[in-house]
């Protein structure tokens, strides 16, 4: 663990001085991530839009990483900081694991991350902020778990489900009206790409199902066989049917009123 | 004041690689051998906390005869310059050729510096490639040269016996069970010919499995998996290990 620090200290992001600015610095931001716990698992999925501003950077931006075999990292905030975090965060990952022999708990995962979104706070001041959720099985408890995160690195555990980036207030509404505690995997994976579309249908960062050129959300799931991405035609399969009821109900399934 | 004898460089080198090789002889063997879908690494070996195979990276394999503390220190050498050299560029950039070079030089100067004592390691590195084509095994030994090798290669105490019974035996496309039946055989043959039974729970068995769906290929054998196909034979063992895939220790 740090080896990176004792060996390629240059190559660390925490490292770097940003040189004094005015104002906040144009670059592409990923917007919003949704994750869910069902019995034996836990899902994490992400729209796919970038936003600079108000322009659309990117429509097919990847969000959603394996972290290692059991665990998973969504990003919203500064893309290109986020990206090279969690190419550090699996690099560590897997360089503990090769040398150690074991796995770090998933507790020790997410303190991890939590270390290296603090050595991020000089960027997030100025505008460069990385905010990731951070999902994964964990073996020794058999259950999914999800961690959110602060701009400063704080960290809390969420139960049942939670979201992150500039549409996450909206999807986590849709998913509060839409959560049980039963889910199967099937149907979470359903509840978030469900929530993802409430995201875009009221924030204009987040990017909904694009049919015309397939583009569909990026949903993962974590269970005891490890992390699995659904392929493009089951995500699009589970977009085009959600996207087949809003044809006749635009807002959703309706919650029960009372 | 004493004057220090004089003792001329081709003794000197020789004495340094006899005692290099004595320590690696007291050592058990090890066998690395190419089935039909990857590389499998076979040796006896009655701790289960110290391995003597390791993942290094994606696709590449690392096995060492000799002394722990010394393979141990190289091991994780291996592993930190194929991290920083994937981290910095690519996951495809690191190559065995690679690592296998930064072993040999680093074994080299140990072995040709005055001040150090030779390091008392044999070492293999292997990497699967997409096809039997693609793989590629060396063999370091401690005076830090590499033997580019095809097939099989045995390290260790008794490895050139093993080696030539290997050698005679050894054919293309094995089957996992196969090529693991081979491997333990000529394990079990001690220097005087004579043979003696190795149990299931003193080997250790890795294989570097191109079938495998992750990017990394390296898995160990253990428990049921490996005592199954210890028994078994033939090509029915082989679609069961595939679907026991899952319960390895990873």
């Amino acid at each position: 663990m740090d080896f990176l620090s004792e060996h390629q200290p240059e190559l660390l992001p925490g490292n770097r001085q940003l040189p004094p600015t005015q104002g906040v610095i144009e670059a592409p931001h990923g917007t919003t991530i949704v994750a869910v716990t069902f019995p034996g698992g836990v899902v994490l999925a992400g729209d796919r839009r970038a936003t600079m501003g108000n322009v659309i950077a990117q429509r097919d931006i990847e969000k959603v990483f394996p972290a290692d075999e059991y665990s998973a990292v969504g990003i919203a905030g500064t893309a290109g900081l986020a990206v090279e975090m969690v190419k550090l965060f699996q690099l560590e990952l897997e360089h503990f694991e090769k040398v150690e022999g074991t796995q770090l708990s998933l507790e020790g995962k997410a303190n991890r991350l939590s270390t290296m979104i603090r050595s991020n706070l000089g960027m997030a001041m100025q505008g460069l902020a990385v905010v990731p959720l951070f999902a994964g099985y964990d073996v020794d408890r058999d259950k999914g778990r999800i961690f959110s995160y602060d701009v400063t690195g704080g960290r809390s555990e969420e139960h049942g489900f939670a979201a992150t980036g500039s549409g996450s207030i909206f999807a986590r509404g849709a998913m509060k009206k839409l959560f049980r505690g039963d889910l199967s995997e099937q149907e979470a994976t359903t509840l978030v790409v469900q929530a993802l579309y409430d995201a875009a249908d009221d924030d204009s960062a987040t990017g909904g199902p694009d049919v015309a050129r397939r583009i569909y959300p990026i949903v993962t799931v974590i269970t005891e066989d490890g992390f699995r991405r659904l392929t493009d035609e089951e995500s699009s399969e589970i977009a085009r049917s959600i996207l087949e009821r809003r044809l006749e109900q635009p807002d959703g399934p309706r919650a029960a009123l009372l | 004041m004493s004057t220090p004898f004089y003792v001329s460089p081709q003794q000197a080198m020789a004495d340094r690689a006899e005692y290099a090789r004595k320590g690696i002889a007291r050592g058990r063997s090890l066998v690395v051998l190419q089935y039909a879908d990857g590389i499998v690494f076979v040796g006896e070996n009655p701790s289960r906390a110290l391995h003597k195979f390791s993942e290094i990276y994606d696709r590449i394999g690392f096995a060492a005869a000799g002394k722990y503390n010394e393979y141990e220190n190289l091991r994780i050498g291996g592993v930190r310059y194929a991290d920083l050299r994937g981290y910095t560029y690519d996951r495809d950039d690191v190559t065995a050729r690679g690592l296998a070079n930064v072993y040999a030089q680093t074994l080299g100067t140990i072995f040709s510096s005055a001040a150090e004592k030779p390091y008392e390691v044999e070492l293999v590195v292997a990497e699967v490639g997409e096809t039997p084509e693609g793989d590629q095994i060396y063999r370091l030994p401690h005076d830090g040269s590499i033997v580019d090798e095809h097939g099989s290669v045995a390290v260790g105490g008794n490895a050139e016996q093993i080696s030539s019974y290997l050698d005679q035996r050894h054919q293309d496309g094995m089957s996992l069970a196969e090529a693991l039946k081979l491997a333990v055989q000529a394990l079990s043959r001690d220097t005087n010919g004579s043979e003696r039974e190795i149990p299931a729970e003193r080997l250790e068995v890795a294989v570097l499995d191109r079938t495998r769906p992750q990017q990394r290929k390296f898995r160990r054998i253990v428990g049921r998996q490996l005592s199954r196909l210890l028994q078994a034979d033939g090509a029915e063992t082989a679609a069961e290990a595939e679907a026991e895939g899952g319960d390895d220790e990873k």
